[in-house]
């Protein structure tokens, strides 16, 4: 401890290069951040999505129907413990740039096969006693300035309505919230709704969610239930809810592997603009260190003065920029809605912790060596 | 004219002697083409998107969907109205009839060559007009198919991206295979991602009936729009909307090219701002390692102009070079062949990274910029140092 006022006076001797270093990693681990959440957004929640979930979907393509009557075939199946249906509505809010999910469900088997939307239990109640009831995610409500009760028109793209026209009326019974990381974007109103009112495609539904008792016995449930449709007009493809996210995100194209090309081209150059700095500074010093040496000091403990100063000045820019992405990032989704999820993993936050700490001993350690082998009397005669 | 003379003098100085400082340099310089590489290369997507969205539509071509639609996906139309919609006014005819071709839009899980994993591949059922209406549309492999079988022709992108769409192929898909005898190109459009059918054949696979999604009209003109639309929308048989094929397809990518741009621009703004302190420290070190020359020049009679004006070139000439390295390295990912998938149609469009003239021109602009900023600070540093102070340092 007693040589951090020395550190501290190195560091601040040359003012404008230190504030430009610390400027150069705030800015890198910023967009580390930032380049970090885009990169969640486009994995689709792929990390909240269930081993124990099965997605049942026709198998020429997600869009074609499947029958109503799967379901009690599925429900009825040893090891499954819910089956339920989910419908895509496709509806357009007053404007198409407005899209978001909205999908047509069984209220009370598809809260208990997703607890991780979280609704209060009045607004269950509301939702169970109200025909025309919808839940939406907080995010939603808050897009476009919902609350609890209001009339919210939507115009069919699909499913054009019985009495004519192509507006739907829904009434938000309840709002449902849950963990950073789950989507709180869509839209969920009552099948039956949906099932009574449309203008053809009765008894149709969209794809089937089953959880299972055992995740371990996934794949063995899933080639069961493709086998029990084979040959059937609406065959089916069966994969853990996990891998259909997966295969979903990968159509989008690989966004993660862009982004992480980006992400090493910053970090390198910020890397090397950061070691040049620290050698630059070091170097300068030559006399300084054959002086401290004179003194008595090991050459240990000169180590550790300039990688602790590498480490300080990384660790000081690296964590400002993280922080400051982390604020950004929890101010809210700056596209309106438009990317699925806004968050920063915190397994992403502790990668780059790890880098920032690595950056700064890789980007001293050169300087460091250097500085600790020197001989007093080269030091001494440079100049 | 002594100014300028000397003002070229130690310019000259400073950029012959760039390679001396290589290490120091070397940073600024790869930080520049760090930045203009991504910049350039997160736009170039956004021009390929686009540029594979609007390639397809034509201004002269007319898109009749169901009122509601917001894309062929969602529409549907009868077979009686689809004959209804051939007799408007304003169509352009020859001796086979009506230049309009009602056609349905489906999509098959097919795997992506890159991944492995099932992607939604868009499936057209055409009539023989098709091939008239869509006059860009050439066979570069194989044939057409032969309209009434199961043959099928497949775009150009499509048969790079998917797995088994080449020629002589059988794709399986449910209860229908798929005999691929063609592969065609559509000007860099997004039909070349779609695998085209005759409509018949796939209203039968599909158990669609007598009934369509949209039909394609060729217009006698671009200006008989107005005519063609007002016929239609005001005929007591038909409930349908009329788009120009051009505007459809344009509002189709406007929302995935907005969120790149936005994406692109956000990244290289924040890049860009570590790339100037980067060079901002460069050119400080440049000019506290020469303190001692430049004083002697000031000294000797140069002026703090020519001073300014050297580093200043300097630093300009360090964005030159890496603003040229990232253009080597355009090369590289021009052209590159992907594909995404377009959230109203729910399927997949192969486009290429586009690296357009404009774009190049963009990115070596910020290259200079980025040196011009960061050079501007120490620049009149050296110019304001107080020179019996530098000549003692170090």
């Amino acid at each position: 401890m007693k040589y951090v006022p020395l550190l501290w006076k190195n560091l601040w001797r040359k003012k404008i290069r230190t504030i430009f270093t610390i400027g150069c990693l705030f800015v890198a681990f910023l967009l580390f951040g930032m380049l970090m959440t885009i990169r969640a957004a486009f994995a689709f929640g792929v990390d909240v999505a269930g081993l124990d979930r099965l997605v049942l979907i026709h198998k020429v393509s997600l869009i074609m129907p499947l029958p109503i009557s799967y379901q009690s075939q599925l429900q009825s199946t040893p090891g499954v413990e819910v089956a339920t249906h989910n419908t895509w509505f496709g509806g357009v809010y007053q404007d198409p740039s407005n899209f978001f999910a909205q999908i047509a469900v069984e209220p009370e088997p598809f809260m208990s096969i997703y607890p991780e939307y979280t609704l209060p239990p009045e607004q269950m109640t509301a939702w169970l006693a109200d025909r025309l009831g919808v839940i939406v995610g907080a995010d939603l409500a808050r897009r476009f300035g919902w609350s609890v009760g209001d009339r919210i028109p939507i115009q069919a793209t699909i499913w054009q309505p019985k009495g004519g026209g192509l507006t739907w009326e829904f009434n938000i019974a309840g709002i449902y919230d849950g963990e950073p990381g789950v989507d709180k974007a869509q839209f969920f109103f009552r099948y039956d709704y949906l099932d009574e009112n449309r203008a053809g495609g009765e008894g149709a539904v969209g794809w089937y969610v089953v959880k299972i008792a055992d995740a371990s016995r996934a794949q063995e449930l899933a080639a069961q239930f493709d086998g029990m449709f084979a040959n059937s007009s609406a065959e089916t493809k069966t994969t853990t809810e996990k891998g259909f996210v997966e295969g979903f995100a990968n159509q989008v194209g690989n966004i993660g592997a862009i982004m992480i090309s980006i992400l090493v081209a910053v970090l390198f150059s910020f890397m090397i603009v950061a070691a040049n700095t620290m050698a630059q500074s070091v170097r300068e010093r030559t006399s300084e260190v054959a002086v401290l040496k004179t003194l008595g000091f090991t050459g240990g403990t000169i180590l550790m003065l300039v990688l602790g100063e590498a480490v300080f000045i990384t660790v000081l820019g690296g964590g400002l920029g993280l922080l400051a992405a982390w604020l950004f990032v929890q101010g809210g989704d700056p596209t309106g809605g438009m990317l699925p999820l806004w968050v920063l993993p915190s397994r992403d936050v502790a990668i780059g912790v790890g880098l920032i700490v690595a950056m700064g001993v890789l980007a001293g350690a050169l300087p460091a060596i250097q500085a600790m082998q020197l001989k007093i009397i080269d030091g001494l005669r440079r100049n | 004219m002594q100014w300028i003379a000397q003002t070229l003098a130690v310019t000259l100085l400073n950029l012959k002697t760039i390679p001396q400082r290589l290490s120091s340099s070397g940073v600024a310089i790869v930080g520049i083409a760090g930045v203009v590489i991504v910049f350039v290369s997160v736009l170039s997507i956004a021009a390929g998107f686009t540029a594979a969205m609007q390639g397809t539509g034509s201004p002269s071509r007319a898109l009749v969907m169901r009122t509601g639609a917001d894309s062929e996906m969602t529409s549907g139309i009868g077979g009686e109205e689809a004959d209804i919609i051939k007799q408007a006014p304003g169509l352009r005819r020859d001796a086979q009839g009506p230049l309009a071709s009602a056609e349905l839009y489906v999509i098959i899980d097919l795997p992506k060559i890159s991944t492995g994993t099932a992607a939604n591949v868009p499936m057209r059922g055409v009539e023989p007009t098709a091939f008239t209406v869509r006059d860009e549309v050439r066979i570069i492999d194989g044939r057409e198919m032969e309209f009434g079988t199961n043959e099928v022709v497949v775009g150009r992108g499509a048969s790079g991206q998917f797995a088994g769409l080449t020629v002589g192929s059988e794709i399986q898909s449910g209860q229908s295979v798929w005999t691929v005898v063609g592969v065609f190109e559509a000007n860099g459009g997004v039909a070349e991602t779609e695998i085209w059918v005759d409509a018949r054949v796939l209203q039968g696979a599909y158990r669609r009936g007598n009934s369509y999604q949209s039909v394609l009209a060729r217009l006698d003109s671009s200006d008989a729009f107005d005519t063609f639309r007002d016929w239609l929308i005001t005929n007591p048989q038909l409930n349908v909307q009329v788009r120009r094929e051009s505007e459809y397809y344009a509002q189709q990518s406007q929302s995935l090219s907005r969120l790149i741009q936005g994406v692109g621009f956000g990244i290289a703004l924040l890049m860009g701002i570590g790339a100037v302190f980067g060079a901002i420290l460069t050119m400080y070190t440049a000019v506290s390692t020469r303190a001692r020359e430049i004083a002697t020049l000031r000294a000797l009679g140069f002026n703090s102009g020519s001073v300014v004006v050297s580093v200043l070139a300097e630093s300009l000439a360090l964005g030159a070079i890496g603003g040229a390295i990232a253009a080597v390295a355009y090369f590289g990912f021009n052209g590159y062949q992907t594909s995404t998938i377009n959230f109203q149609t729910f399927s997949q469009v192969a486009f290429a990274f586009r690296v357009t003239p404009a774009l190049l021109a963009m990115g070596l602009f910020y290259a200079l910029l980025l040196g011009l900023v960061g050079g501007l600070f120490p620049a009149i540093r050296a110019a304001r140092l107080p020179i019996p102070a530098a000549l003692r340092e170090l």
